[in-house]
């Protein structure tokens, strides 16, 4: 009787803290976490602010690439472009577009220290494997910029795959550049000026 | 003031770009948009080379010797006289409540916030906007009309470019007897402009390949998202895109079918 009841009570909890460590942080709720935790980061480090390449990129690749479908986002800046690669182009593609992501938002980064964040109500259902997680920066004396994060849901969790800024898309601009480049010396020629910029010095 | 802030608004987040020319072989044909694309690359190189030597060392030195503090008071004067117009573009869209939001800051700002060196509005949660005459001309119905890129002010189209121009030529700054002072204040407006960009800029440095592009394309998307209300409907875009990461594997395979098409990232709503 009494090893009933401890069932009854039991493997309810079991089971429920199991699904509990299974569960995926719901993707405003992840999106709302980095952002807060990066620009936290960002406020207490005086090292970041001034721009101090290893700390920042240390910030970036530890914290905020993981959350991101690089693959993803290379295969949408390529269009239909992107079946014409190799996978070992593809693969190149993918590293050599991530670099100048992380690049670019390191350079970024050192501004955001005055950024306050807000954040829309998430309109979602369970079963949406794909949600926009709308957002606004504010800086003092500026309107709000929107920034809005695409969603996908994956197995580890949810993941970024386009960030919308004032409703340029950042896949989507550089979708324009890629097909461009493509059209004139190949997947190759793109991964050469990918490359090539990637290893220009950092300008300031 | 609206355009650069639009500016450093575009570039801000992410994107960038850099003088760069790697790109020597790279054939851009002018597009629908952008038909005059050759002169405007012309008009492009003149504005890097004069605001490389001129302005952006002024905006940079600006920025070394005045304190933040009264930068950013001379950057809330301005900004107040774009909340004027933001409020009377507003009025000029039959959209009351973002006009009066736009007054109530105007009134606010002018008279406790010191003529505009405070901004209290919003920290009293009047959240600041933008509008203007280009919008207020786009949702009357005018076309667009061509895109241009004019030396020391930056990337425009037909109607933004006249919706400035309507709004220098009744903007109070004009009213202002003192031609010394008008013209003072007509420069001083141009470095606040102009350093406000300054963040923004080194990061479209780093992010763009061909910077020219890269701005022109960012200005036109931010823009009609604006003018949409941030709701613009989806572009003309045959360039459909493959693979949520499901997918992704087969595409790896060579010789793989083509994934079934899947739809573009979901459009902002």
């Amino acid at each position: 009787m009494s090893r009933d009841f401890a069932k009854l009570l039991f493997v309810p909890i079991i089971a429920f803290a199991t699904s509990l460590a299974h569960a995926q942080e719901a993707p405003d709720v992840l999106v709302k976490r980095l952002a807060e935790e990066t620009l936290a980061a960002i406020r207490a480090d005086k090292e970041i602010q001034v721009g101090n390449p290893a700390k920042v990129k240390a910030l970036i690749e530890v914290k905020l690439v993981p959350h991101f479908d690089t693959t993803r986002m290379t295969a949408l800046a390529m269009g239909r472009n992107w079946r014409a690669a190799s996978p070992e182009q593809q693969k190149e593609l993918t590293e050599q577009f991530k670099t100048l992501l992380i690049r670019t938002y390191s350079n970024a980064l050192t501004n955001y220290r005055d950024n306050t964040m807000t954040y829309a109500p998430l309109r979602m259902n369970p079963a949406d494997t794909e949600v926009v997680v709308r957002t606004a920066v504010s800086r003092p004396g500026q309107a709000p910029i929107p920034l809005d994060y695409s969603m996908e849901k994956t197995p580890d969790g949810w993941k970024c795959y386009d960030v919308v800024v004032s409703g340029v898309s950042l896949v989507t601009n550089y979708r324009d550049e890629f097909n461009d480049i493509v059209k004139s010396s190949g997947v190759d020629g793109l991964i050469k000026t990918l490359s090539d910029k990637n290893k220009a010095p950092q300008v300031k | 003031m609206n355009e650069s802030a639009l500016r450093s608004k575009m570039l801000c987040a992410l994107l960038p770009l850099l003088a760069v020319v790697s790109l020597a072989g790279c054939a851009v044909g002018p597009t629908k948009e952008d038909p005059y694309e050759p002169f405007n690359r012309s008009m492009f190189s003149v504005h890097e080379a004069v605001d490389g030597a001129v302005m952006k060392p002024i905006a940079q030195g600006y920025v070394a010797i005045v304190p933040e503090l009264i930068r950013t008071g001379v950057s809330n004067f301005f900004g107040n006289i774009d909340d004027l117009f933001t409020g009377i573009n507003g009025l000029l869209q039959g959209n009351g409540y973002r006009a009066g939001d736009a007054f109530g800051r105007v009134l606010l700002n002018s008279s406790f916030g010191l003529g505009g060196i405070f901004d209290l509005a919003s920290m009293m949660g009047i959240t600041k906007d933008r509008n203007d005459f280009g919008i207020t001309f786009g949702k009357w119905g005018f076309p667009q009309g061509p895109y241009l890129f004019i030396p020391g002010f930056g990337p425009t189209t037909v109607r933004d470019g006249t919706g400035w121009l309507v709004r220098l030529e009744i903007g109070p700054v004009g009213y202002i007897p003192d031609i010394p002072l008008r013209n003072s204040l007509y420069g001083l407006g141009y470095v606040d402009i102009r350093q406000q960009a300054l963040a923004t800029e080194s990061v479209v440095d780093t992010a763009a390949i061909d910077k020219y592009r890269f701005i022109r394309n960012a200005y036109l998307r931010a823009r009609r998202y604006q003018l949409y209300d941030g709701h613009p409907p989806p572009e003309d875009d045959d360039d459909s895109a493959p693979a949520p990461s499901a997918a992704a594997p087969a595409a790896a395979v060579p010789g793989a079918p083509p994934a079934a098409s899947t739809p573009e990232p979901t459009p902002p709503k």
